[in-house]
């Protein structure tokens, strides 16, 4: 019971996330919005894994954390530098 | 002993609940992006907290509440890298926050 | 030497917790692969000091401790703040000194100010921290030092 109000709960605010989402006027508010959405996912994969009375979700949960973190940084990166490859933004410091 | 879990794990997991819609809110009123990452990070850090020691108090103590802690370790670890480097981007990009308080004496410095 | 045995009882340890099957043959892959991995990086010449900081010691989970009480509190802030935005939201931006001689140091507090809701650290420029803030109190919070102060006696200026 309480599974199902808190899964419900998540899910409204995974929608307003969303709407965040939609109208955000800069790329950065979409991002961010992204990067909510992904917390509130890992949230939602370990609530249904008790709601089905199976908790080996969350194993999905916790490479769910890792990959929302990497993709987050991966296209701030990009925005940033406007590639993937490379050296961060000082390479005089390594080398 | 069960009754007092339960009652316990309803606290927690309805108190997770009425901060991410709070954190809902927060996303779509606030007024830019600087205010907007605190709200985000409002979910990241307490809601999670509350709604996984809440699961794990139902899970008893077993190999499933250990794998909620290492979730809960795992976000509180990288969701202050993603915002900072969230806010850093936006900085460098060149987006002034909107800045009507006490502060407003020291102006954001222009470093590329 | 040491630090790369420490690396291979942490990764076994991981391994141990999230696995679940006790038999000998999959309990030898997973052994096997930990120690593959700690020969790499031992190889690889990855671990130092940053990477693998177990001379912190105890001192961390009690600074962690306070963190989380602090985060609390923060949290209840920011709260009010999204529910009466016209009488509590008063953004700010400043700048204040990190005392921590040491890279990590510096990470920590960044990190510890970050994880806080209601400060955000904007820009890390050797010793100077830009913090954005959401209220007054928040703001008043990092300026007082406290948070610095404890991260200093963390680091035991290192």
């Amino acid at each position: 019971m309480i599974y199902a109000i808190t899964a419900i709960a998540i899910l409204i605010s995974i929608a307003l996330a969303l709407a965040r989402a939609i109208i955000g006027p800069t790329s950065y508010d979409r991002i961010l919005s992204a990067n909510a959405i992904g917390t509130k996912t890992v949230l939602l994969i370990g609530v249904m894994g008790f709601l089905a009375g199976r908790p080996d979700f969350l194993d999905l949960a916790l490479v769910y954390a890792l990959v929302n973190f990497i993709g987050t940084l991966a296209v701030l990166k990009y925005f940033k530098f406007g590639t993937l490859r490379g050296t961060l933004s000082k390479p005089a410091d390594n080398s | 002993m069960d009754l007092i879990l339960d009652i316990a794990t309803w606290v927690l997991l309805l108190a997770g609940s009425i901060l991410l819609i709070i954190t809902g809110f927060g996303l779509l009123r606030l007024p830019d992006l600087y205010t907007r990452i605190h709200a985000g990070g409002m979910a990241d850090t307490l809601a999670t907290f509350l709604i996984f020691v809440g699961l794990s108090l139902q899970s008893g103590l077993s190999l499933v509440s250990v794998k909620l802690l290492l979730v809960i370790v795992f976000i509180f670890f990288t969701s202050p890298t993603a915002s900072y480097a969230l806010a850093q981007a936006g900085f460098v990009a060149g987006l002034k926050p909107k800045l009507d308080g006490f502060g407003a004496r020291e102006q954001p410095k222009e470093d590329a | 030497m040491l630090k790369t045995i420490s690396l291979f009882l942490v990764l076994m340890a991981v391994w141990l917790l999230l696995s679940g099957h006790y038999t000998p043959l999959i309990t030898g892959f997973g052994v096997a692969s930990c120690l593959l991995s700690a020969l790499i990086a031992y190889r690889m010449d990855v671990i130092d000091h940053e990477s693998h900081p177990i001379y912190l010691g105890p001192r961390i989970i009690f600074y962690w401790g306070w963190l989380f009480g602090e985060i609390f509190k923060a949290n209840v802030d920011v709260a009010k703040c999204v529910l009466f935005p016209k009488q509590f939201l008063r953004p700010s931006l400043f700048t204040v000194t990190a005392s921590q001689k040491s890279d990590l140091g510096r990470v920590i507090y960044a990190n510890s100010i970050t994880l806080t809701p209601g400060t955000v650290t904007v820009d890390l420029d050797d010793d100077q921290i830009m913090v954005h803030s959401l209220t007054e109190d928040s703001a008043d919070g990092v300026k007082s030092g406290d948070m610095d102060r404890r991260v200093t006696q963390v680091m035991k200026e290192t």
